[in-house]
């Protein structure tokens, strides 16, 4: 395709519809509309006019705006079909087997054929993601198509418009005036204290105000761009982390994701409203439901690694900082934060235990065992001590007669013991678990009588960094912008001109908000003799009306 | 005329590259920072020191040069236990040629993992990772999970769940220093 070059001399882009210069009508089926499209005015897109290798072919695909709706249609639908059952993320399971068999219990057939097809962890979902990727790329190209074009005819506009392109705005008047080059230069003054953009040339102004508002659109696109970006940062490392750790009263456990921080938990204190504090604001909600949380907190301490140090000790830990971490007060530090998120109440710490003779109740001496690390012996006396043997933290029972133990949290602790006295000094065997104790080697005389037991609270702790949340707010607050750009201001022109033959020409064009343009139009001829304008549009819906269309 | 249109062909082939480039880098990373989290075959193996039931330290960068056939396990992980006396014949065979075996347990009492030792009469070492630093370093899911490391500190497999005896042997063999 080659380029149009105008009657007035103008080199226009193939596929312009309205020359970029005087306005003209460029091919046939513009000149035959009474009214000119002013939504590009009448520019090249370029993606309607090549179409030549591949790259254009995508190219052109891209910068389809119906393309555009249907990915959003197509990213909605999706969207709500992630809603249908909960995802993965919030399955209380970790394997695979877990998560499926959860997905059919709960939900039966339809959640076995959601979890098939992939639905449970849709938002992570390469087809997902692709799409959220093709509708960046749409906004990217779309927009490009449009506003490149849209920049050149607008600054290429010339003050001295055809007669063809005048007599198809929408807003349109000619007739015969006395003095028209004097009206036109009162309406030029007046023009200018509306604040509008005055140009002459010869007998022809243009007066044009709020240009910057078609750009509204793109600055728009341009902020949804960068939220997006924002969003694929957090794809690469470093940028965002998201974990869960579970630390227990008084252990110290490495953060996960950092650069060897360690956080140890001093207490978890969970606290409830009395009805004496807050009669007037709970007291009906504790009657119905018995308590109302009024605080989880978790007092930590947090240190670091020595410097360059890698992981596994625990030795040389530096103090950084004490705190109290409560809901929606996290710990901060390098650019992390700590949220308090989950707790579980008493979990076992310790047991104390007495060695007792089980006839005369004679005891030998008591001893604490710390559930999160027994020691091998506990001396009571000279001649009395307890051999820890082996040790389950969640005894489950026996299999082919070996203790087993089904995880390392200590729900259901055992001991398997050797006790010591001065009558037995070769020990007696004894397996204790919680409110009953086997005799695997016959009947002893000596039992492990169970005096107390500590608890100590677990904290849910939530690790979190996001560095493009600044990125995030950017895009929004550029989107914001281009919204408000768009809205609040339009882009208002109005053309006079006097022709050859002497007649004077109004027209006038605005991207929306006519019933002001009109005003602005009346206010002009209040003090310039000006013929008379008529909305083409409007009459047009009469005379369908007149006729019965 | 001609000039210009090779112009634009570049340019569009130019943006249209980046955006796709761009788009697919995010979706790879996504997809498979859930299935392996961040350590991948062929990574440099992070590095970690941890002391050993006899008190002797182990530094993963000590190693270099050789192979190291590194497990995570806990004793309450019933393929963990299937799979030790197997890697304690195979830690034998393979120790005078160059692959250490350090087996690594999740945070379990000395008491636990040393009375578990005795009674499955392992010989190789076995250290504890108290904080949890060693395995949040390593993003050890299930257990057990093996890692081989080869002589130039690089990660050259990572195995999920249970192996048989003479999947440990080959799996020595290959990081074995040549």
């Amino acid at each position: 395709m080659d380029k149009i070059v105008c009657t007035c001399g103008n080199v226009n882009p193939a596929g312009t519809l309205l020359c970029e210069s005087c306005g003209r009508p460029l091919n046939k089926e513009t000149a035959e509309k009474k009214l000119v499209d002013m939504r590009y005015e009448g520019s090249a897109r370029r993606s309607q006019t090549y179409n030549k290798t591949i790259i254009d072919k995508v190219w052109n695909f891209f910068s389809s705006v119906k393309v555009g709706v249907w990915l959003i249609v197509l990213i909605l639908v999706a969207a709500s079909i992630g809603t249908i059952l909960p995802q993965v993320f919030y399955v209380p399971a970790t394997t695979e087997e877990d998560i499926a068999a959860y997905y059919e219990r709960i939900y039966g057939t339809f959640g076995t054929l959601y979890y098939k097809l992939g639905l449970s962890d849709l938002y992570s979902s390469w087809w997902f993601q692709g799409l959220i990727g093709m509708l960046g790329i749409s906004l990217i190209i779309a927009s490009l198509d449009r506003v490149i074009p849209l920049y050149k005819s607008l600054k290429k506009q010339k003050t001295k418009r055809h007669f063809s392109f005048l007599k198809r705005q929408r807003i349109y008047g000619i007739g015969n005036i006395e003095n028209g080059e004097e009206s036109i230069k009162k309406a030029e003054e007046k023009l200018k204290t509306m604040r509008y953009n005055v140009k002459r040339e010869g007998n022809a102004l243009l007066a044009e105000r709020g240009r910057f508002s078609r750009w509204g659109p793109y600055i728009n696109h341009l902020g949804l761009i960068l939220f997006l970006f924002g969003v694929m940062l957090r794809a690469l490392p470093g940028f965002y982390v998201d974990e869960t750790m579970w630390l227990r009263e008084g252990e110290t456990l490495y953060i996960p994701k950092t650069e060897g921080y360690f956080l140890e938990s001093k207490e978890f204190i969970y606290e409830t409203y009395s009805k004496e504090e807050s009669e007037e604001v709970f007291g009906d909600a504790i009657d119905r439901v018995g308590t109302i949380a009024k605080n989880y907190q978790t007092n930590v301490v947090l240190h670091k690694g020595p410097e360059g140090a890698v992981a596994g000790h625990l030795d040389d830990l530096t103090f950084e900082k004490e705190a109290a971490i409560q809901v929606n007060k996290p710990l901060k530090f390098d650019n992390f934060s700590v949220f308090q998120m989950d707790f579980r109440l008493d979990e076992l710490a310790s047991m104390t235990f007495q060695l007792q003779d089980k006839e005369t109740a004679e005891s030998f001496g008591e001893f604490t065992i710390n559930l999160a690390d027994p020691k091998p012996v506990y001396e009571l006396s000279e001649d009395a001590k307890v051999e820890i043997l082996d040790y389950y933290a969640d005894f489950t029972g026996f299999e082919d007669g070996v203790p087993q133990s089904q995880s390392p949290l200590p729900n259901n602790p055992a001991f398997l013991v050797k006790m010591y006295t001065p009558e037995f000094p070769k020990g007696e065997t004894s397996f204790v678990m919680i409110k009953e104790t086997l005799e695997p080697l016959g009947e002893n005389q000596h039992k492990l009588a169970f005096q107390s037991v500590e608890t100590r609270d677990v904290s849910g702790l939530t690790v979190r960094k996001d560095l493009t949340l600044p990125i995030l707010m950017l895009g929004g607050v550029i989107f914001m912008i281009g919204v408000a750009q768009g809205s609040y201001w339009n882009h208002r022109r109005i053309w006079i001109q006097q022709l050859e033959d002497g007649q004077v020409v109004v027209a006038a064009h605005t991207n929306k908000n006519w019933l002001s343009i009109k005003k602005d139009m009346d206010a002009v001829s209040e003090v310039a003799n000006l013929p008379k304008y008529e909305d083409q549009q409007d009459e047009d819906s009469k005379a369908e009306k007149e006729e019965g269309v | 005329m001609a000039q210009s249109k090779k112009k634009r062909f570049y340019i569009r082939t130019a943006i249209l590259a980046v955006l796709t480039i761009a788009i697919v880098f995010t979706i790879y990373s996504n997809v498979t920072k859930e299935k392996n989290a961040v350590l991948r075959e062929g990574d440099k193996a992070p590095d970690f020191a941890l002391v050993d039931l006899e008190g002797n330290e182990h530094r993963l960068s000590d190693y270099k040069g050789e192979g190291v056939f590194l497990n995570f396990w806990g004793t309450w992980c019933k393929p963990c236990a299937t799979e030790m006396p197997a890697m304690d014949n195979q830690y034998h065979v393979y120790k005078d040629q160059g692959v250490q075996t350090l087996a690594i347990n999740i945070g379990e009492s000395q008491l636990k993992v040393n009375s578990f030792k005795n009674s499955h009469g392992l010989t190789f070492p076995i250290a504890i990772d108290q904080n949890k630093s060693v395995m949040q370093s390593y993003n050890i899911a299930p257990l057990p999970t093996t890692f081989l490391i080869n002589p130039d500190g690089r990660i050259e497999k990572i195995i999920k769940g249970e192996m048989t005896e003479q999947d440990i042997a080959d799996f020595m063999e290959q990081i074995k220093p040549s």
